[in-house]
C-alpha cells in the first residue's frame, strides 16, 4: 500500500478508535448524551450526512462527465470519482441512521413508507443510487478484475470472486462495457440530482422554517454538492494519485477551473439568498442569516465558509492555480474540508428562532432549552469521528485493492490492437 | 317575554357536550379548543396537569404557557398565550412523516404511533408551533438522585395504552420517539375532558366538538373575537383564540 493510503488507513483508525465508545454509548443510551434537543432538533450528525452525500452526489456528477458526456481528459479520476460516490454515500447513510432515535426502525422506510415525505422519496433515491453506482463500478471494473484475478494472492483472488465469472474479453467487450456504463451514467446524472435536490428539498418544504423554505435551497444544495465533490475529487487526483499534480497536471488544473466555476455560482447563490433574507425586516428571514454572520458561531461561516472553502480557493485558482498543479489540489484539499462550514449554515441557522416568540421562557429542561447555545457533545463528536473514521477506512483499502487507476481506455485499447 | 339564561356551570356544559360528541361516529367528530386570553392568569396550571397526566418526562413538552412581557417599566403588562398542539387540519407534521407514523384521525386529532416512529425528528422541525417535543431517554431523578423516584417510572396510559419508560430500557418507546398533546385522548374516550381543561383555573379554557353547532366550543369559535396563530400558513389550526 502506498505511503498517502497508509497515512489515510491510520487516521481513519485512529478517528475509529477515538469514536468507538461513542459509539458504544450511542447505542447504549440512545441519544441521551446529545448536544441537541427540541429546539434544535437536527445538529451535528446532519450536518455530516449532507455533507457527504452533496460529496457523494458530486463526484458522481463529476464522473458523468467522463462517462455520460465524453469528456475524456477526466478519465483519469473516472472509476475513482465513482468509489468516492459509493463511499460517501454509505457514510452519509451511516451518520443520517445513527441519528434515529430508533436505528432498529430504519427499514419502516421501505415496508410502510409515506410518499408525502421528501425523505422517504430520497431514502429510495438513495437506494436506487446505492445499486446503481455498485452496477457502475462493476462494468467499469470488471474486465480489469478478469485480468488481475490471474495475479496470484489475496488481490488476485478477490478479484476472481468480483469478476463473477466475466472473462478478459475484447476490446469489443469492452466497448459494450463502456455503453452500459454510459447508459447507467445517464439514469444517475437525473437520478443525482433527484436525490441531492431532494435532500434540499426535505429542508425546502417545511413552511415552519423560513430560512429553509424557498426554492433556491434545492438549487443550492445542487451547486455546492458539485463544488464540494469536485473539490475533494481534485484533491484526490492531485494528492492519492502518485504524483497526481505532477502527472496529471493538466488534468487537475483542469478540475481547478471547473471547481472555481462552481464556486461562482455558489458565491452567487449565497449572495442572492442573503440580500433578499436581509433586506425585509420579518425576523423569521433576517434571525438565521444575523446569526450565522455575526452570531456566536461567527467563524464558521467567515472562516470555513467564506474564506476557507470559498474565497482562498478562488484567489488561488485564479492566480497560482493556473499554473500550478500542486497549489490547486491544495486548495480544493481546504475546500472540500471546510464544505462542512458551508454545511453547518445550511442546518443549525435553521432553528436560530423558536416557533413562536417567547417560546424559549416557557419551559427550560434537559433536551429543551431554547436559550442554550448548541454545542455538539464529545459523544457526538465521537460518533462523527467513528463514521469519519470507517469512510477512511473503506476509502484507503478500497483504493489499494480496487483497479481505480486509470487503465488504458477502450479507444486505445482498440488502437493498440489495430496497430498490431 | 322573559330571556332564557344559560345557568350551568361551563364544566358541566363541556361535558354534556362531549358526552353527546361520543354518541356519534368517530368521523363526525371534530374535536377543537377554545381559549380564552382574557381569562388566562398564566398560573400554568395547564402545563402542570398536562405533565401529571401524561407522565412526560424531561424535555417532552406537550403544553406550555408562553408569557410576554409588554412595554417598558414601569408600565409593563403581561399576556399569557397558552399552547397545546393546534391539531391542524392540515398538519405539516403528519405530511413530512417518512414512514407514516403520525396521522390525523377522523375526528381532527393528530397522533403518533409510537411503535412505528423511527425518531427522525422531521416532524419537529415542521411543525410551525412547536408542538413537538422528542423523547431523549430524560429522567427528572435517574442520575441525580441515589434511587429513580417512583413518579419518574410511573406509566402513562396515552392512547388508552399502558406506556412504561425504564432508565434501563432507553431503546424502548416512547424514548427515542417523537411525542406530541393528543386532547387526552384516553380521557375522552371514557367521557372526560382533558387534563388541562379541567383544571384551568380561570375557565379560560372551552373543549369541545366543532361539528356540533350546540356545543360550546363551536359557539365561541364562531365568535368575532377569535383568531388562531398563524392562520396564513394555511394549517387550519383546530385550537382557537379568543382575544
Amino acid at each position: 500500500m502506498r505511503k498517502r493510503l497508509w497515512l489515510i488507513l491510520a487516521v481513519g483508525v485512529i478517528a475509529l478508535a477515538f469514536g468507538v465508545v461513542g459509539m458504544m454509548d450511542r447505542l447504549r443510551f440512545g441519544l441521551l448524551h446529545v448536544g441537541y434537543g427540541t429546539p434544535i432538533p437536527w445538529a451535528l450528525w446532519v450536518v455530516f450526512y449532507i455533507y457527504f452525500i452533496g460529496l457523494s452526489a458530486g463526484a458522481f456528477l463529476i464522473s458523468s462527465l467522463v462517462y455520460v458526456f465524453g469528456f475524456k481528459q477526466y478519465e483519469a479520476i473516472g472509476r475513482i470519482a465513482v468509489f468516492t460516490a459509493l463511499v460517501s454515500l454509505i457514510t452519509a447513510l451511516l451518520f443520517i441512521w445513527v441519528d434515529l432515535g430508533h436505528m432498529e426502525r430504519f427499514t419502516e422506510v421501505f415496508t410502510r413508507p409515506g410518499f408525502h415525505s421528501p425523505l422517504a422519496w430520497i431514502v429510495w433515491l438513495y437506494t436506487a443510487y446505492f445499486f446503481l453506482l455498485v452496477a457502475e463500478a462493476w462494468f467499469l471494473m470488471r474486465r480489469s478484475f478478469a485480468r488481475g484475478a490471474r495475479q496470484g494472492g489475496l488481490k488476485g483472488g478477490l478479484y476472481r470472486i468480483l469478476a463473477l465469472g466475466t472473462q478478459e474479453g475484447t476490446p469489443a467487450d469492452e466497448a459494450r462495457d463502456m455503453r452500459i456504463v454510459r447508459v447507467l451514467g445517464s439514469i444517475g446524472v437525473p437520478l443525482a440530482i433527484a436525490f441531492h435536490g431532494g435532500t434540499g428539498t426535505v429542508f425546502a418544504v417545511t413552511i415552519a422554517r423560513a430560512y429553509w423554505y424557498s426554492g433556491l435551497f434545492p438549487l443550492l444544495f445542487l451547486v455546492s454538492a458539485l463544488a464540494s465533490g469536485g473539490a475533494l475529487l481534485t484533491a484526490v487526483a492531485a494528492f492519492i494519485i502518485p504524483n497526481g499534480y505532477q502527472r496529471h497536471r493538466e488534468l487537475v488544473i483542469s478540475l481547478g477551473r471547473l471547481l472555481l466555476i462552481l464556486l461562482l455560482v455558489e458565491v452567487l447563490m449565497e449572495v442572492a439568498e442573503f440580500l433578499v433574507s436581509l433586506y425585509g425586516t420579518a425576523p423569521a428571514h433576517t434571525a438565521p442569516i444575523q446569526e450565522q454572520l455575526f452570531g456566536p458561531n461567527w467563524w464558521i461561516f467567515w472562516m470555513l465558509g467564506l474564506i476557507g472553502a470559498v474565497g482562498l480557493p478562488m484567489l488561488v485558482l485564479v492566480t497560482a492555480g493556473r499554473r500550478s498543479g500542486l497549489a490547486v489540489g491544495l486548495v480544493a484539499l481546504l475546500s472540500a474540508i471546510c464544505f462542512i462550514g458551508i454545511r453547518w449554515n445550511i442546518v443549525l441557522p435553521g432553528f436560530a428562532l423558536p416557533e413562536l416568540p417567547g417560546l424559549e421562557y416557557a419551559l427550560v429542561e434537559p433536551h429543551l432549552n431554547y436559550l442554550a447555545r448548541y454545542t455538539p457533545t464529545i459523544m457526538e463528536w465521537q460518533v462523527s469521528a467513528f463514521a469519519i473514521g470507517i469512510a477512511l477506512i473503506l476509502f484507503a483499502v478500497g483504493y489499494h485493492l480496487l483497479p481505480l487507476e486509470k487503465e488504458p481506455s477502450t479507444e486505445t485499447w482498440q488502437r493498440q490492437e489495430v496497430s498490431r | 317575554m322573559p330571556v332564557e339564561v344559560e345557568t350551568k356551570s361551563m364544566t358541566i356544559r363541556m361535558l354534556e357536550d362531549l358526552h353527546r360528541a361520543l354518541q356519534k361516529p368517530l368521523e363526525e367528530r371534530r374535536w377543537g379548543m377554545v381559549i380564552d386570553l382574557r381569562k388566562c392568569v398564566g398560573c400554568n396550571a395547564c402545563t402542570v396537569a398536562c405533565k401529571a397526566e401524561n407522565n412526560t418526562p424531561p424535555g417532552v413538552a406537550y403544553h406550555v404557557v408562553i408569557e410576554e412581557e409588554i412595554g417598558q417599566y414601569p408600565n409593563v403588562a403581561r399576556r399569557f398565550l397558552p399552547r397545546p398542539c393546534m391539531q391542524c387540519e392540515h398538519p405539516p407534521c403528519v405530511k413530512v412523516c417518512p414512514v407514516n407514523a403520525t396521522y390525523r384521525r377522523p375526528d381532527g386529532i393528530v397522533v403518533i404511533d409510537y411503535d412505528v416512529c423511527i425518531g427522525c425528528r422531521y416532524c419537529l422541525t415542521a411543525c410551525p408551533y412547536g408542538a413537538r417535543s422528542f423523547d431523549f431517554g430524560d429522567f427528572y431523578t435517574a442520575g441525580h438522585t441515589p434511587e429513580v423516584a417512583a413518579y419518574d417510572t410511573n406509566p402513562s396510559f396515552e392512547y388508552g395504552r399502558l406506556h412504561q419508560r425504564l432508565p434501563g430500557r432507553l431503546n424502548q418507546s416512547p424514548i427515542g420517539n417523537a411525542r406530541k398533546c393528543t386532547f387526552c385522548i384516553h380521557r375522552l374516550e371514557k367521557g372526560m375532558l382533558p387534563a388541562c381543561i379541567t383544571t384551568c383555573l380561570g375557565g379560560a379554557r372551552i373543549f369541545g366538538d366543532l361539528n356540533d353547532p350546540k356545543s360550546l366550543a363551536a359557539q365561541m369559535a364562531a365568535s368575532p373575537r377569535v383568531v388562531r396563530l398563524k392562520e396564513e400558513l394555511g394549517t387550519e389550526p383546530s385550537v382557537y383564540y379568543l382575544l
